[in-house]
């Protein structure tokens, strides 16, 4: 393959030619240097093409030279670090850069979607909601995905981002955002006064628009005043500086989020380096000193690679040194179009013209001025040839040119300053939007960002901004002399686009031409967002920076009014579009949730438990034995184990809530439902919450350790609601109770110990002082004990199976030694390790209600405890659950559902139907919360609520799921279905 | 946002844990014969302000007190705040 | 004027000369019979079914901004009828079903795109959920299909099937969910309801309402008094500012609600997926962006903006499911007003004062429902009666205790 050579090279600029970056694009290799972006390396090999346009498939070359960039977008990178929609013009050129144009088919050049753009007559604003209608099926097999497939502009990988992203956190006095001269002076001042600042720029290089200039600053290059400045804010330690790093929003109260691309211009991000880094930026006062964007005028076919926005040519000749084309001609309304001329001239590139619509612009003697004309039309298939000009007494004339540089005005960068609603105010001189109305809180703008476009403006505005935000943090002022500066006016007479035009571009990359806000006002779309929603005007990916002030300034002229009266729309974040990996940060994959263990995990995983989430917790789910092939195995195992003899399973998940104080039984009172002031010390009571709507909230057990202390326990799934819920009761309902509340969820280890053997097994680990026989220590008991020769824990005989049971507790740390100590005295009974299938497996069998009854719509009647809300006290939600809706005679009450036939199973989502009559919602009886099967009923067995459900026992009905396809007759009997009586759990 | 605690000094919105109006706090009472209504009120019915609002949030990332912030939901600035217990205090609950 | 292609080749060859406005700009009458305060997607709904199936010929919509400017211009473009309650599912299948002949009914492409939701599940409790919605749904006459997890990967291969922290165990469909181009219904519905010689009167504001002896006469606007036969207020967001100028306290508070877009990129997701272990609910605009939210901010706002945290948290659940997005660039967020009820269901009702209505407390479901939010309304203002897919939508049901509660969250609007 030929090497072409960078034809467009021009002298000077601020690369570094001392080194070569080969790079690739669109298959083809290419060269340029250390401080290229693509853009202008392509630029400077003599390309000019670099993609095509959304909806006409137009031939495009950039427009810009920044973020801003509608056009120059490619798939940078390939692989799985495709980067789809990347600005050409910001991709910053790397030795082996790789890559492709994008939303073209077959290639750049020959693009067989381009045939839209002959169709452009029929493809008009929203001609797609007048049409695509029939017949109605037709739109999404037919219509919608041609429309989809030539939609998008590039492709993702589909594979999953390989890169790390970091999220961190500043904390400054001032913030300030951009490092043009504006905001290098304010950084300068500011940090010499001591407070602390963050600098950040979007850009590699500091410097901003003086970068792009050929600017004097003091008599000398801007250059070495920018590194001057750049070795003291280095010198002094309380100023930060941040290049690559992008502000994308103004959050409340002085957060500001900013994204830093650390690795975006590396082939690919050092080991260890994250690719880009959020941060989250706390600052008291900022200043943006964000610059502005220059704007475009709508001619004819204004948008062929090789048209660019003036200041944008030039910024490419001065600090990248390359030229779009050899010859060149200028289009502007206002002075600072001829200083493109001038500088590209002085670089020695020929200037066809400038073409400057004002009348009697001075006489230049280098090149041809040509005042009071316009640019009508353009020529060049995939690239300018020619330019059509209008001159000032009517005739035509054509000038051969391979690049126009067109300057219609600047558009001061107020983005920011609108991001808390804040809206622009017209300025007449500019003809543009500066920042007004309300700012962001401590919030001020300078240089260019505030309309003052020349040098000196920017320096003098910086300072005055620096300084302000210096008195507002109380920090000592300076007015030092400024940096010598031009301070050249703009001159702008506006011109928004050529009369008669109408195939002329406005928003280049979604096709919005001139025709287009034409018709947008002929059929009643005229208020701007209307305009904007209807066109799809500044919805591009530069959501409206080089297109929204034409389309305002054509509705503008066509509804008789002043733009600032058609008014503007808001600017809203990012400020520049975000990688979605960086907002995301490192919560990907496994770690997008913190994951909770419990103590004996290390010991369960050497087990080789399943584990299963619940919440953020992993939880041995069952523990599967050598033969075992099947979960059902395991759990049928376990469950019988422990039944039938002692099985181990750890609580420690459940919700630990330590009540102290001499009020504590009468807050207990209050959040329970039930009553608590006379439960015994020694002695555990289930307790019922509800919300204060009368609906229940949770359930658990209050232990009274002693007068004044309560252990409370609530369900794994509604722990931190519960604790919030309780301490919202304590201080905003009742403050002066004599209670204090902490959470102990994670300070204590707890395992279950159940089965008629339970007894037996704790006894060889309870200190022998403690009788923990039937009498010594019955069903309900709860106390504090010692184990293992002193070790400090808790005992509560409390039963989840229903079988003769315990939960024991221990600080957390000895956890892990616990469940090894119960496994070794357990050994001579065959104790098992039961995970939570096999806890919800028998809770089902013993009619316990869990999550999936107490789902949050259910009452204390639902649920089968009606009487257990008390009415001799007043407690939360006692009021609310009297109301009718809560209270009919047919409300759904908990019970127990088996089919009739065994071999057949329950399924929890079933509906419940009558045995006769229709099956449709408005026969609807109830449904199924929880399944399980049952092994030692060895049926499937399950709960759920039904209508009047309390007299229904022994009722067949039929169980319908019909969206997993199961009809299965079943018989309505007790929740209860082993040991009703409570025999074995008191035993 | 950034909620200035009034012993902990200024924090993060993200450490807390947002209830609603602190109207919730008066809660009526259980015994009067108007009870259902009250509670109804109590427990349905908002003033919903655009401007001004007292709002309760939990420190849960912190101290566990709950909070009676005052901030205007049209600007989200934020012109005081309290222990809501020191409110409730004030509005004559106890225990 | 009907549209059509024939009309758009038509046009497309004289110079596009032919296009009138879509709707008239008159100025206000001193009355009507009725007056919809709300130009959103709700408001134009009911003026166009009130004046096509009821027949009603005085009606004006009245609009304080620019029409469609509220949440039907800003939301996730989603349609769906996967509700669990008896009290609701009725209601969004019949929107559903007014969805799917829209287009041919307002004469205008609002691009109804049945391309199906896919709501993912994570463990068996979800499971569980979705079955029994799923089941709902079916016993309601809509449609839903449970799918395990060889079925999700095998449709969407490109989901993290192998280090999610919450593994994908299945998912519940509904087929004939999908999107659609949210401007063009408030403008369909506009033009629809503008030929029927509806009113809409834009830049319009409700300052208050003139109520005398307890019935509501009109209202006052920027524009003067209007009056009116009934007043039917419809505004979403500003729910619990208007009605105050009513002096009445709603279940119902104002939220915010962010939502986002990234650029366009080629054909990525076929339909809609919501995460169910995390906050993220994702599909891809015909212009090829994904379109996609999350949670609400969680605080009552009428700031329509929101913080950072936020969209962090909206993103880390897209990377969780969908990590091949990271390289995908956000292109903007924006905030929406949310009308957060206390059971996280609507309001469809009169009021307590003669001749004034209400439709409120959408919460973020509000888009789906506009179709049969404006029938139903348009029902109860005709009739006087409510709608028989929209009788639980009273006030009375928080005094009755009959809350229609879809999360279980009980009076916490932001929870629902």
């Amino acid at each position: 393959m030929t090497q072409p050579t960078q034809k467009n090279r021009l002298q000077g600029g601020l690369i570094d030619r001392s080194e070569k970056f080969k790079f690739i694009f669109d298959g083809k290799d290419y060269f340029g240097h250390p401080g290229d972006t693509l853009a202008s390396a392509l630029l400077a090999n003599n390309v000019r093409l670099m993609g095509r346009s959304f909806k006409y498939h137009r031939p495009r070359g950039p427009l810009t030279s920044g973020s801003e960039e509608p056009n120059a977008m490619v798939e940078l990178r390939g692989g799985n670090r495709q980067e789809p929609n990347t600005r050409a013009t910001t991709a910053e050129l790397y030795d082996g850069l790789f890559a492709n144009s994008q939303n073209r088919f077959p290639s750049l050049a020959f693009d067989a979607m381009a045939i839209n753009d002959r169709f452009s007559n029929f493809l008009t604003a929203g001609f797609y909601y007048k049409t695509f209608m029939w017949p109605a099926s037709f739109w999404e097999k037919i219509y919608e995905p041609i429309i989809r497939k030539a939609a998008g502009l590039g492709s993702l990988s589909m594979k999953a981002d390989p890169d790390v992203y970091d999220k961190g956190f500043l904390h400054c006095d001032l913030l300030i955002i951009g490092a043009g001269p504006s905001g290098l002076i304010a950084a300068l001042t500011a940090g010499r006064a001591g407070a602390r600042v963050i600098l950040a720029d979007e850009d590699f290089r500091f410097g901003g628009r003086l970068n792009a200039e050929t600017f004097a600053v003091n008599d000398g290059p801007a250059q070495d005043w920018i590194a001057e400045t750049l070795d003291e804010l280095r010198s002094l330690p309380n100023v930060r500086l941040m290049k690559r790093t992008t502000v994308i929003g103004a959050f409340d109260h002085g957060i500001y989020g900013a994204v830093e691309r650390v690795s975006d211009h590396l082939k690919t991000p050092a080991p260890d380096k994250p690719r880009q880094v959020l941060w989250r930026i706390y600052t008291k006062q900022s200043i943006l000193c964000a610059g502005a964007t220059e704007r475009s005028i709508a001619f004819e076919n204004n948008d062929r690679p090789g048209i660019m926005l003036a200041g944008a040519m030039r910024a490419y000749a001065n600090r990248w040194a390359a030229t779009p084309a050899q010859r060149i001609a200028i289009f502007t309304n206002n002075d600072d179009g001829h200083r493109t001329a001038a500088d590209m001239h002085a670089q020695g590139v020929e200037i066809a013209a400038v073409v400057d619509t004002r009348p009697n612009q001075p006489v230049n003697l280098d090149y041809e001025v040509i005042s009071g004309a316009q640019v009508i039309n353009s020529k060049g298939r995939l690239g300018l040839t020619f330019a059509e000009l209008k001159l000032a007494d009517g005739s035509s004339r054509t000038l051969e040119c391979g690049a126009l540089g067109v300057s219609g005005g600047w558009n001061p960068n107020v983005h920011l300053t609108c991001h808390q609603r804040g809206r622009p105010t017209w300025n007449e001189d500019l003809a543009a939007f500066v920042p007004g109305g309300t700012l962001p809180p401590g919030m001020s703008v300078a240089g260019a960002a505030n309309g003052t476009l020349s040098t000196h403006g920017a320096f003098e505005t910086g300072q005055k901004a620096a300084n302000a935000a210096l008195r507002a943090l109380d920090l000592k002022t300076s007015r030092r002399k400024l940096p010598e500066a031009e301070d050249a006016p703009l001159n702008i007479t506006p011109f928004w686009y050529v009369d008669g035009a109408s195939r002329a571009w406005l928003d280049q990359q979604n096709d919005v031409t001139v025709k287009d806000v034409k018709l947008s006002h002929q059929e009643g779309f005229r208020s701007v967002e209307h305009l904007k929603r209807y066109t799809t005007l500044g919805m591009a990916t530069d959501q409206g920076k080089t297109s929204n002030m034409g389309g305002l300034a054509i509705m503008a002229e066509l509804a008789g009014k002043s733009i600032p009266e058609v008014g503007t729309t808001i600017f809203r974040p990012p400020y520049t579009p975000t990688a979605i990996g960086v907002l995301a940060g490192r919560m990907r994959g496994k770690e997008f949730h913190p994951t909770r263990l419990t103590p004996s995990h290390k010991w369960a995983s050497e087990q080789g438990a399943v584990f299963v989430e619940v919440g953020n917790w992993m939880r041995a789910q069952w523990f599967p034995q050598p033969g075992e092939t099947h979960w059902r195995q395991s759990v049928d195992r376990e469950v019988l184990a422990t039944r039938n003899s002692v099985g181990v399973c750890d609580v420690t998940t459940l919700g630990k809530v330590d009540v102290q104080g001499a009020d504590a039984a009468t807050f207990l009172n209050k959040i329970y439902c039930n009553g608590f002031a006379k439960l015994a010390v020694g002695k555990t009571r289930y307790g019922l919450m509800l919300r204060e709507d009368g609906i229940a909230m949770d359930d658990g057990t209050a232990a009274r350790m002693a007068e004044d202390h309560f252990v409370v326990t609530t369900t794994t799934a509604n722990a931190v609601k519960v604790y919030q819920h309780m301490e919202f009761v304590r201080q905003c309902l009742f403050p002066d109770l004599d209670v204090q509340l902490i959470s102990t969820t994670e300070a204590w280890a707890q395992y279950a110990v159940a089965g008629p053997n339970s007894r037996k097994l704790l006894q060889k680990i309870v200190d022998p002082e403690f009788d923990i026989s039937n009498d010594g220590f019955p069903f309900m008991a709860c106390g504090n004990i010692t184990v293992c020769g002193g070790l400090r824990a808790r005992l509560f005989r409390i039963s989840f199976s229903g079988e003769l049971a315990y939960e024991i507790a221990l600080p957390t740390r000895y956890g892990d030694a616990l469940i090894r100590k119960i496994m070794d005295a357990g050994a001579e009974f065959d104790v098992t390790a039961y995970g939570t299938e096999a806890l919800g497996v028998m809770r089902i069998e013993k009619g316990h209600a869990a999550g999936n009854e107490l789902n949050g719509t259910t009452t204390a009647l639902n649920l089968g405890m009606g009487r257990m809300v008390s009415k001799a006290k007043d407690s939360i939600g006692s009021v609310l659950s009297e109301r009718e809706g809560l209270n009919e005679a047919d409300a759904l009450m908990q019970v127990g559902i088996q089919p009739l036939d065994p071999t057949q199973k329950i399924t929890a989502g079933g509906h419940l139907m009558n045995a006769d009559g229709p099956v449709d919602a408005a026969h609807d009886q109830g449904y199924v919360t929880s399944a399980a099967y049952s092994p030692i009923l060895e049926r499937s067995i399950g709960l759920g609520f039904l209508k009047d459900g309390g007299n229904r026992k022994g009722e067949k009905m039929r169980l319908v799921s019909p969206v997993t396809n199961l009809t299965v007759e079943v018989e309505i009997v007790s929740a209860h279905f082993v040991d009703p009586e409570g025999e074995r759990l008191r035993a | 946002m950034i909620i200035h605690h009034p012993t902990l000094g200024p924090r993060d919105s993200a450490e807390f844990v947002y209830l609603g109006d602190a109207s919730l706090i008066n809660r009526p009472d259980p015994t009067a014969e108007t009870k259902a209504q009250d509670f109804h009120d109590y427990a349905y019915l908002r003033d919903n302000p655009a401007g001004p609002i007292r709002e309760l949030w939990f420190h849960e990332g912190g101290d566990r007190s709950w909070l009676v912030v005052t901030r205007d939901t049209t600007t989200h600035e934020i012109t005081a705040v309290e222990f809501a217990r020191d409110v409730a205090r004030k509005q004559g609950r106890s225990v | 004027m009907r549209y059509s292609g024939l009309k758009v080749i038509k046009e497309a060859l004289t110079g596009h000369k032919g296009w009138t406005p879509a709707w008239r700009d008159p100025e206000p009458k001193p009355s009507y019979d009725f007056v919809i305060i709300g130009g959103g997607g709700h408001g134009l709904a009911t003026a166009y079914y009130l004046s096509k199936i009821y027949g009603e010929r005085s009606v004006a919509v009245i609009e304080k901004g620019w029409i469609g400017g509220g949440n039907v211009g800003r939301n996730t473009t989603i349609i769906r009828s996967n509700y669990l309650l008896d009290g609701n599912e009725p209601f969004y299948e019949f929107s559903l079903k007014l969805w799917e002949g829209l287009e041919q009914d307002f004469n205008y492409n609002a691009m109804i795109s049945q391309r199906g939701i896919m709501n993912l599940i994570h463990s068996d409790a979800q499971r569980d959920a979705f079955i029994r919605r799923g089941n709902a749904m079916i016993l309601n006459g809509a449609d839903a299909e449970l799918l395990d997890e060889d079925q999700i990967r095998a449709e969407y291969p490109f989901l993290n099937f192998n280090d999610a922290r919450f593994p994908i165990k299945g998912g519940l469909a509904q087929r004939r969910g999908g999107t659609v181009r949210h401007d063009a219904v408030a403008w369909g519905y506009a033009r629809g309801a503008d030929s029927n010689g509806v009113d809409i009167i834009q830049n319009c504001e409700v300052t208050g309402f003139r109520i005398e002896n307890g019935t509501c006469l009109g209202v006052e606007t920027s524009k003067g008094f209007i009056g009116a036969g009934k007043v039917a207020a419809c505004v979403a967001g500003s729910s619990g500012r208007l009605m105050a100028k009513a002096g009445m306290r709603l279940p119902i508070e104002s939220h915010v609600l962010q939502a986002f877009v990234s650029e366009g990129l080629k054909p990525v997701l076929p339909g809609v997926i919501t995460f169910g272990a995390g906050h993220f609910y994702v599909s891809q605009s015909d212009k090829g962006g994904l379109v996609f939210g999350g949670d609400l901010d969680g605080y009552n706002s009428y700031a329509q903006r929101g913080n950072l945290p936020v969209v962090e948290d909206v993103c880390e659940g897209g990377m969780a499911i969908m990590p091949m997005i990271g390289r995908a660039r956000l292109l903007r967020m924006w905030g929406g007003i949310m009308d957060m009820s206390m059971d996280g269901s609507p309001i469809i009702d009169r009021t307590h004062i003669d001749g004034l209505y209400f439709n409120g407390g959408w919460c973020y479901g509000g888009f789906k429902a506009t179709p049969a939010s404006g029938y139903t309304y348009a029902h109860l203002l005709a009739k006087d009666e409510p709608h028989p897919t929209a009788t639980a939508y009273r006030f009375d049901r928080f005094e009755k205790g009959r809350m229609i509660d879809e999360k279980g969250m009980g009076n916490q609007p932001n929870l629902h």
